[in-house]
């Protein structure tokens, strides 16, 4: 098990209810852990439609997961 | 230099700080909140960032394009919260020695910032109500 800071912005912290939690879990990626936080809050965007950012980079959706880590899902942008 | 702002941008106080005084060329974009968008009439924009991943890939962006066009200086910022048809959401400014590669870098920045950075808006319309754009059908454009 690790703990992680989870961060949901746009879209996906209205679906969540939340800006932010910490989770513990037993998923070893960014890819997992989204697939099981969809599930549980029914948010509708698939991951292909999302970017991961850990500790505040972009990072691919394989990044392992560690103890501690701030994990963010990034809906589609629309900045400018 | 990619900063987020909570509070309304000054574009003049903005060119100031980018004075170079060897640039001929200042080219500066300003993207403005619009009042309809896709025929609904637009009362406000909630914009929203994660500012540090925003600042970061910003400033990534800034770094790209002084590598591939000939200028002096690039600077970007931002707004966040709530803004009303008219305000100025975000501001980019290029100065360099001659005015062609301040051109090309501003439409680099702006094209890339759009595409990349991750900000976010929801539109509230007239008849009460309001969508995230980009967010609804998951298509980025």
């Amino acid at each position: 098990m690790k703990t992680l800071k989870v961060l949901y912005f746009a879209v996906l912290r209205e679906q969540r209810g939340l800006a932010e939690e910490i989770l513990t879990t037993t998923a070893p990626t960014a890819a997992e852990l989204y697939a099981e936080l969809r599930a549980r809050h029914r948010f509708t965007l698939p991951a292909e439609c999302l970017r991961a950012a850990l500790n505040a980079q972009f990072a691919p959706w394989t990044a392992e997961l560690r103890d501690g880590d701030e994990l963010a899902f990034i809906p589609p942008v629309a900045g400018g | 230099m990619f900063r987020m702002f909570d509070s309304p941008l000054d574009p003049a106080k903005l060119r100031l700080a980018m004075r170079d005084d060897g640039a001929g060329a200042c080219v500066a974009f300003e993207g403005t909140v619009r009042d309809q968008s896709g025929g609904r009439e637009v009362l406000a924009l909630d914009y929203e960032a994660y500012a540090p991943l925003a600042e970061s890939e910003g400033a990534r962006i800034i770094s790209e394009a002084r590598a591939k066009f000939q200028v002096a200086g690039a600077a970007v910022a931002h707004r966040t919260g709530r803004l009303a048809p008219g305000d100025l959401a975000v501001w980019v400014g290029v100065v360099s020695e001659h005015r062609g590669p301040a051109f090309e870098a501003c439409r680099y920045i702006i094209d890339q910032l759009k595409a990349r950075v991750p900000i976010w808006k929801r539109e509230h319309y007239a008849d009460g109500m309001s969508s995230w754009i980009n967010s609804v059908t998951g298509l980025s454009r």
